[in-house]
């Protein structure tokens, strides 16, 4: 028996059990998933004294609800919203304590997309092949949750939650979001006007963005080589060219393997406000 | 052999070989020795890729396990598998008499070369579990379905190009389904999740 619960009212649009991820199995085809905004999921769980790497729930864009069981703490990190435990509004990025029967409201994101909830202890869902992760794709992982879940809370961690950890609350941003690009393995594939392209702007983040890859709109990237590629291994973060010129970055639901040339490689250290630009959003590169 | 090393982001690479082949054979000698900190090897048709976990072991450093791998190393090291995975078939499946006679044989032959070589699993990546398969004994090269069928039941054993695999669970597919298998392929809560996991050698037995 779980030591307590959190009961899902309503999940929104998307909600997720999401951890780091399952590394380390992409040669049988499956990719590394986990949360898109790590940053997020390491901050939540800190606040509320977990290992950064506990598993918390992403909620796409919120319109969700959850009843505690129990007292319990929690924090919410990530998208920027109306937070509101029992009605009265709450300070995101803080650690919150809810009691017995509180209900816990995301509002709609006003800035960003993926909020992270991370309760003490952490959501203790059974691990599929090492990670209580959703891969989207592959559909491993925790089915994404639905109206009356009542999804287990894991044992108190060993650390206390920190009396004081004061963190500067940034929201993401509602401007151009620049994101920093490492070369990929086919920058020889493509024109000098395509890697000026890349570089020069004018990007969006398309409505098509989801757990598997984020495509753009913009000017079409020329290619200098015309040829099949065979399928090759990609990583979270690969910007890969499709036949009509137009780049999408690949995440953490990736396919394994992909056929499109792969003309850069969004840095680790920019995947995290990737996951909170929203559609229709600016978009520019920078070289790392 | 020639190998390039091909920038793939901060924390991985990728090495671009000559064929398939050799992408094997590099597969298996870097499997051999793998030092900490690489958490990825992921062979596909022309390349491997190699993940680290840079905290571990820098890519500077694994570039330079990956280009000390001597070039003759590693052909065949995969020895240490005494006994390929059986996987029996029964022979049924709605392509099997077209696909015979798109290559110009009769059905009992196409069945006896598909059961009679040794396949080996050179690579993953269409699904969990899913592996290509191939054999240098295997004469047939088979050309897709003009259209992919939008479901094909798990279990189906099948062929496309020079390529033979078993879909794991049931998933959109355009490959010629020659037959099927009870067999577990793919089970997430093993330790050992995928049968079909790059390097294993292969047999299919007529059930």
């Amino acid at each position: 028996m779980p030591s307590s619960t959190l009961t899902v009212e309503q999940p929104g649009a998307l909600a997720l059990v999401e951890d780091l991820g399952r590394p380390g199995f992409a040669h049988l085809g499956v990719s590394s998933s986990g949360a898109l905004d790590r940053g997020a999921l390491a901050l939540a769980n800190r606040l509320v004294g977990n290992p950064a790497g506990a598993a918390a729930l992403e909620v796409v864009m919120g319109g969700f609800r959850a009843r505690f069981d129990a007292e319990t703490w929690f924090a919410v990190a990530g998208a920027w919203g109306d937070l509101r435990l029992d009605g009265r509004r709450i300070a995101p990025y803080t650690a919150a304590r809810a009691l017995p029967g509180s209900v816990l409201e995301l509002g709609i994101a006003s800035r960003g997309v993926r909020y992270v909830l991370a309760v003490r202890g952490g959501l203790d869902v059974p691990p599929v092949l090492g990670s209580r992760s959703r891969d989207t794709l592959a559909g491993l992982g925790p089915a994404p949750v639905q109206a009356g879940d009542a999804l287990p809370i894991g044992a108190q961690p060993a650390a206390s939650v920190p009396l004081l950890d004061q963190e500067a609350a940034f929201p993401p941003p509602e401007g151009p979001v620049t994101l920093a690009l490492l070369p990929g393995p086919r920058t020889d594939w493509f024109t000098d006007a395509a890697h000026a392209g890349l570089f020069d702007g004018g990007w969006r983040l398309s409505e098509q963005a989801d757990r598997i890859g984020a495509r753009l709109l913009g000017a079409p990237l020329e290619r200098l080589v015309a040829g099949e590629l065979p399928s090759e291994a990609t990583v979270p973060g690969s910007v890969q060219v499709a036949g009509d010129g137009l780049p999408t970055i690949l995440l953490a639901d990736r396919p394994v393997t992909g056929g499109y040339p792969v003309i850069a490689v969004v840095a680790a250290s920019s995947l995290d406000a990737l996951a909170q630009v929203r559609p229709g959003q600016a978009v520019r590169f920078r070289h790392a | 052999m020639s190998r390039r090393l091909l920038p793939s982001g901060e924390a991985a690479l990728l090495v671009e070989c000559d064929s398939l082949d050799e992408v094997l054979a590099l597969h298996d000698a870097l499997e051999a020795a793998r030092p900490d900190g690489v958490i990825e090897l992921v062979p596909a048709a022309r390349t491997l890729l190699v993940a680290v976990d840079p905290a571990l072991i820098p890519l500077e450093s694994a570039a330079t396990w990956v280009r000390r791998i001597p070039a003759e190393a590693g052909s065949r090291v995969a020895g240490a598998q005494a006994d390929p995975v059986r996987i029996p078939v029964g022979y049924d499946g709605d392509d099997l008499a077209a696909t015979a006679e798109l290559l110009g044989v009769p059905v009992a032959e196409l069945v006896a070369a598909h059961s009679g070589v040794e396949w080996r699993v050179a690579f993953g990546g269409f699904a969990p579990g899913f592996g290509y398969l191939v054999s240098d004994e295997w004469p047939f090269e088979v050309p897709r379905l003009e259209a992919p069928r939008a479901r094909v039941p798990a279990g189906s054993v099948a062929v496309a190009g020079a390529f033979g695999g078993v879909y794991p669970r049931q998933s959109p597919g355009g490959w010629r389904l020659l037959g099927r298998t009870a067999a577990t392929l793919w089970d997430p809560a093993s330790n050992d999740p995928a049968v079909l996991a790059p390097g294993r050698r292969v047999r299919f037995e007529q059930a």
